[in-house]
């Protein structure tokens, strides 16, 4: 019982340490605050339409915690307030759970679905049958080959391939010979294009690195045995922004001279063009992937209007360079580039 | 608890002998307290999830548990054993990554494939029961070694053969369609969609129970489980009974496997990892022991129903996916620890 007693006494005081640590230090600049107000001052999150409250469920194949997906969501969000969405959002992985969260927004019976078929074959059955119940399907991110087949509206995304030998163009701009590849998503087919991509245009000699994208000090920990082994390699290409930074420090511990550049943005990557520590990044704008998923299918169930006259529509690749950085880094920082 | 008032068998008779009444036997079982916490998780759902009672509902969170509940019975098993199995996820992965792509490059009709991978994925159970008995290592250790090199070769042999991290299509091969209608037909009654791994999931637990509950074999997994030493000294067949085990896990993930890859036609090398873990959970939920000699294999289904239910009732839910493995993990404590608890009570009864 005293054990106890001393238990909460601790807790409290845990507890009172912390709020008076908040309430006296404060900051004038920044922070959360100045977050806060700028959003008071923005509009008041009403929405724009007087369409009836649908639902649209997004599924993805994304891990938790994934820096890209989330500014996807982000600009889904942002549609789903002007259109008068109520907006779900639900991820898994593993290809046979995430055809299992398409089959629970069946059993739902949404309004509209929008999903990523980064697993196309294992998604076939289950999209089918939601185009059967007559829900409008709209594929974002990867899948771009097999979106129309499996009776998808639009595909919004880019098309991997072509992303990967913009890459590969850039890097022999860049006078690079030797690249590494690092794939950190073991079975992603849109990653494989990638990498192959950039093998294909790029003239001088490239490698793949499979890494487990889910921890990062194994990441590094891959990039930099790499490097040790190789001192020749004098290029590395991540294919999404947080393993950018993993890649310098890999890059630092190792004493490499390789440049590194990476797919996808983030408020690190941005800085990092800045300072010149990362040579380009590869932006394919998730969220206009998740913006324009969410506001296509509410034009579809408004007006039958479909964007893409049967093609995808891409939102990449966008090359960017120092030079564009400075603009991106704000909105980077949002979290919405 | 004392047993005043409560009359006391006369001495001639051996305590082991005394009849009990079934209710008391009911009491006793080691699933009653997964069942009272399905029942406690079925009724939350129900309440906070709009679309949870539907039919349709129903076929899809049935196929969620199905296809944990048929690795958690031999998984089960095996814990009462006293062993672990942590290659079982992507052993799974392994046994479809073989069908598929003996099938494809032999152009062979797609059962003969079907056939190399059962004898294929029994050979990494052996291989698991072998380096058990024979090296006296924990088989925490010996799987986790299994785990990581099955791992390494369903990538490396999957990129050596097809050149890209999938297998190739074989959807139009011979044999194909019966192989599906095996492993990944479904039945349709009305709005509720039966998928057949259930068949297989209740077939599987039904042979289990048995084995556990009725067969000599029973006896020896409970044994080895309890105190390998005492059993062997009584002359318990202590390797046999452990490879054997590690074979049924084998010939589960094998069952998985097929499904898996009849259902999608192509297989994701890199897929099948943390989901030993998941077994794992659902034979401890339906309350097996981590130490081993105690469970049963009806309490596995509970635990992979009260699994499926919780994963996909937060779904139903509308809850925010940031805090959805939060919410399963909370709700799994809660589960066990009732399930912990009602089987306190129904042991102070006795």
């Amino acid at each position: 019982m005293a054990r106890v007693r001393t238990g909460v006494r601790a807790m409290g005081a845990v507890l009172a340490a912390v709020l008076g640590a908040s309430l006296m230090g404060c900051s004038s600049t920044g922070g959360k605050r100045a977050e806060e107000r700028a959003a008071e001052e923005a509009a008041e999150g009403r929405s724009a339409v007087n369409t009836p409250r649908w639902t649209f469920a997004m599924v993805t194949h994304s891990g938790d915690g994934d820096t890209f997906w989330d500014i996807v969501q982000k600009g889904a969000e942002q549609a789903a307030l002007k259109d008068n969405i109520n907006f779900l959002y639900s991820h898994n992985d593993e290809a046979q759970q995430q055809a299992e969260l398409v089959q629970t927004a069946i059993d739902k019976g949404v309004d509209g679905l929008i999903v990523s078929l980064a697993k196309p074959d294992a998604m076939k059955a289950v999209v089918a049958k939601a185009t059967e119940a007559g829900i409008p399907v709209i594929t974002v991110n990867s899948g771009s080959a097999e979106s129309k087949s499996f009776g998808a509206l639009t595909h919004i995304g880019q098309d991997e391939a072509i992303a990967g030998e913009a890459v590969g163009d850039e890097l022999d701009k860049r006078g690079r010979k030797k690249a590494l590849c690092v794939l950190h998503e073991q079975g992603n087919v849109g990653h494989e294009q990638r990498c192959g991509g950039a093998k294909e245009s790029f003239d001088g000699t490239m490698q793949n690195l499979y890494v487990d994208g889910t921890n990062m000090p194994d990441v590094q920990a891959s990039i930099e045995a790499k490097l040790d082994a190789d001192k020749s390699i004098d290029a590395v290409v991540t294919l999404g922004a947080p393993f950018a930074a993993a890649a310098v420090k890999a890059k630092e511990t190792a004493g490499s001279k390789a440049e590194i550049d990476t797919f996808d943005l983030n408020a690190s990557v941005a800085t990092g063009l800045q300072n010149k520590t990362l040579g380009f990044a590869v932006d394919q704008q998730p969220y206009l992937q998740g913006y324009e998923a969410v506001d296509l299918l509410w034009l579809y169930r408004y007006n039958r209007n479909v964007l893409g006259g049967g093609l995808p529509v891409l939102t990449g690749p966008q090359i960017i360079t120092a030079d564009d950085a400075d603009e991106l880094a704000e909105y980077t920082k949002r979290g919405t580039r | 608890m004392t047993a005043t008032g409560q009359p006391v068998a006369p001495e001639k008779t051996d305590e082991r002998l005394l009849r009990t009444s079934p209710l008391r036997r009911l009491l006793g079982r080691p699933e009653l307290g997964s069942v009272v916490g399905a029942v406690a998780v079925f009724l939350f759902f129900a309440v906070v999830a709009d679309n949870f009672l539907q039919m349709s509902s129903f076929g899809t969170v049935l196929y969620a548990a199905s296809t944990i509940g048929i690795m958690a019975a031999p998984v089960a098993l095996l814990m009462i054993g006293g062993e672990f199995d942590l290659s079982a996820g992507v052993m799974v992965t392994s046994s479809a990554l073989i069908s598929s792509m003996f099938s494809y490059q032999m152009t062979a009709n797609v059962w003969v494939g079907v056939f190399v991978s059962l004898l294929v994925t029994l050979c990494f159970g052996a291989f698991n029961g072998f380096m058990l008995t024979r090296t006296k290592l924990p088989s925490f250790i010996i799987t986790l070694g299994t785990f990581l090199m099955l791992t390494g070769l369903n990538l490396g042999f999957t990129k050596l053969i097809s050149g890209t991290v999938s297998t190739k299509a074989i959807g139009d091969m011979e044999g194909f369609d019966s192989a599906r209608k095996v492993f990944a037909s479904h039945l349709t009654i009305g709005d509720i969609e039966l998928k057949v791994t259930i068949l297989w999931w209740v077939v599987i637990v039904a042979v289990a129970t048995w084995i556990l509950l009725r067969t000599r074999f029973g006896n020896w997994i409970f044994a080895v489980g309890g105190e390998a030493d005492a059993a062997r000294a009584v002359g318990v067949p202590v390797i046999r009974t452990k490879v054997g085990l590690y074979l049924g896990v084998a010939f589960a993930a094998w069952v998985s496997g097929q499904h898996l890859l009849f259902s999608y036609d192509v297989v994701q090398s890199g897929e099948g990892v943390g989901n030993e873990l998941t077994y794992i959970i659902a034979a401890v939920i339906g309350g097996c022991l981590i130490t081993g000699g105690y469970g049963s294999a009806i309490g596995s289904a509970v635990g992979a129903i009260i699994f499926g239910m919780t994963s996909k009732g937060i779904v139903y839910a509308e809850w925010n996916p940031d805090w959805f493995k939060f919410f399963l993990g909370a709700m799994l404590l809660l589960a066990t620890l009732l399930n912990a608890w009602v089987r306190k009570r129904a042991e102070a009864t006795k």
